[in-house]
């Protein structure tokens, strides 16, 4: 039944700062097409892990494999190529550019034309880029960005940051979209909206989420798995209703006493 | 397409006109601002798009200008042959150069290419290679006539040969940086780590970068040695490096046009200053460098741009209307 690996593999892997432990020995599965939450209380080593997956952190031990091939010797920026694209906890946009212009960076890796064919603007980079621009702007409609195109994104207000960001994630093409905390610094509304898009995201573009994040509600009621995490360790990893009760989650959030 | 080019087709025109109007001194000068001009070009693509700093282009000026006397003095090489060749070895030591310094960040890189300014002219007086570079002495080149019997003076035909590069140089820049690799420079400056997500290949990028930034500064380097026609240790000290950094910041980062604003600042405020006072000319240079500075913190470019916006802002407003 399981002939095709999953689209992501995550193998028991252990990452060591100094002499404190990030992860130890984690190990979880990533199914195409699915929207798997990653949870856990500060310090579970959420972002540690989704840093080994962008390849920013080599892990200590441990394995991870994207289609059933081992991405440690992958270089970082080779990474997209695989189908995985993140957002980042702080929001990681280029300030200085505009916001079609962020967009386009994101489709980097399925551009082509290195500098001398650019330098001397060899007809199919001119075709490229006007293919890369039309995606970029549909995108942009797709996050409701449209009339920021060419605002510097530095002048941005913080949602709308979050949404470049998606939007730029989103146009290389990714399989599994890496979110790191989508909601972080959102109101009420924009938590609601930005629900309906993870799942429009889900089904419009056919990949896989997996969405690291605090806030329960959303991530019980958007993710198919839940992994729950605390101190570097799995300590539960299932359907959401059945990670809500486990009694090793309730404990790590809660503390000792609740249960 | 057209509208593109408008402003840049008028410049060249202008350009084009200009030693018509213009004494023989005076073209020269203006010869000489274009020279450096590429130059700074070159360190604002490296420095200005791509935020890595070089205290050292200098030294990519005086390779540039000796590659192209030797091949011409030695080889009896034309001086058309000998740009494109000293632009090619340029490339190769500022790629070769630029490979092990990507990894330094900052200030160390700026010390990196500090040591490069100041070890070059001390190798070209080096004596195992004094047969071909001439020591101390120098090499002194032929001034290069006008081709196919153009009616044009040399020094006319050295303007418009330099011209020439400039435009050439200058187009291809803005196409490099209008595009996928001009966002990928740009995008390695703001943010390192999100731009290797995005699946751009720093390490590689930054080494071809410093490579391409050497070309301009190289070709600029050889232009000059036909234009002066004569190379010295001594005419590349360390301070042209610092001035191509005065120029690239006086004009403004990030600016092509900026380039040409800052070259006319390093060739024109110096003899202005000694026309001012021949005893204050450092003097009157500091200041006219701190006046900018204070009153245009992002270059004259930067200046200008900024004096576009508000008109441009206060019309909106004068005409409701306009805003769509």
């Amino acid at each position: 039944m399981n002939a095709v690996p999953p689209l992501v593999s995550v193998r028991d892997i252990t990452v060591r700062f100094g002499g404190i432990i990030a992860l130890a020995g984690v190990s979880f599965d990533v199914a195409s097409g699915s929207i798997v939450g990653l949870i856990g209380p500060n310090g579970a080593g959420k972002t540690t892990l989704f840093n080994c997956l962008s390849r920013v952190y080599r892990p200590n031990s441990g394995d991870i494999l994207v289609d059933g091939a081992s991405i440690m010797q992958v270089p970082r920026h080779v990474v997209p190529h695989l189908g995985i694209a993140r957002t980042f906890q702080n929001v990681s946009l280029f300030d200085s550019l505009t916001v079609l212009d962020n967009v386009l960076i994101g489709g980097h890796s399925i551009g082509t034309g290195g500098f001398f064919k650019s330098a001397f603007a060899w007809p199919s980079v001119a075709r490229d880029e006007a293919g890369l621009r039309e995606k970029a702007r549909a995108l942009l409609a797709f996050a409701n960005l449209e009339r920021y195109a060419d605002a510097p994104a530095r002048d941005l207000p913080f949602p709308i940051r979050k949404r470049v960001e998606l939007a730029r994630a989103l146009m290389s093409d990714p399989r599994l979209l890496l979110l790191d905390e989508p909601a972080a610094g959102l109101n009420h509304d924009e938590v609601e909206v930005l629900r309906a898009q993870i799942l429009r995201v889900r089904t419009r573009f056919n990949l896989a989420v997996l969405l690291v994040e605090h806030h329960m509600s959303l991530v019980m009621s958007v993710s198919d798995r839940v992994v729950a995490m605390d101190f570097g360790r799995k300590i539960a990893d299932g359907p959401p209703a059945e990670v809500q009760r486990n009694a090793d989650v309730i404990r790590a959030y809660l503390g000792a006493d609740a249960v | 397409m057209m509208r593109r080019y408008r402003w840049s087709g008028l410049a060249v025109a202008a350009a084009i006109m200009l030693p018509f109007l213009l004494s023989k001194f005076q073209t020269f000068q203006a010869t000489q601002i274009m020279v450096y001009a590429i130059a700074i070009l070159g360190l604002n693509l490296l420095t200005g798009y791509n935020g890595q700093i070089s205290l050292g282009h200098g030294a990519f000026y005086a390779i540039g200008a000796y590659v192209t006397a030797i091949l011409m003095d030695q080889a009896g090489a034309p001086y058309w042959a000998a740009i494109p060749v000293a632009a090619i070895i340029c490339f190769g030591v500022g790629f070769l150069f630029g490979f092990p310094a990507r990894r330094l960040g900052g200030h160390y890189l700026a010390l990196a290419t500090f040591a490069l300014a100041l070890a070059v002219p001390q190798l070209l007086k080096w004596r195992m290679i004094e047969h071909w570079t001439g020591g101390v002495q120098g090499v002194f080149l032929d001034k290069p006539g006008a081709p196919f019997g153009l009616p044009l003076n040399s020094d006319h035909w050295l303007y418009y040969l330099v011209l020439a590069h400039v435009v050439l140089l200058f187009w291809c820049a803005a196409n490099l940086l209008r595009g996928r690799i001009g966002r990928a420079i740009r995008a390695i400056r703001d943010q390192p780590v999100a731009a290797e997500t995005a699946g751009i290949d720093i390490a590689r990028t930054k080494a071809i970068v410093f490579g391409v930034s050497a070309t301009y500064t190289g070709i600029a380097g050889a232009l000059s040695a036909l234009v002066i026609q004569f190379v010295a240790p001594d005419s590349f000290p360390f301070f042209l490096s610092i001035y191509l950094v005065v120029g690239l910041v006086v004009g403004g980062a990030s600016s092509l046009w900026g380039a040409f604003l800052g070259a006319g600042f390093i060739t024109m405020v110096p003899n202005i200053a000694a026309e001012i006072s021949k005893g204050a000319t450092g003097l009157i240079y500091a200041v006219a460098m701190i006046a900018l500075m204070y009153w245009l913190p992002q270059g004259i470019s930067g200046g200008v741009q900024r004096l576009f916006v508000c008109v441009s802002r206060r019309r909106r407003t004068a005409h409701p209307s306009g805003e769509g």
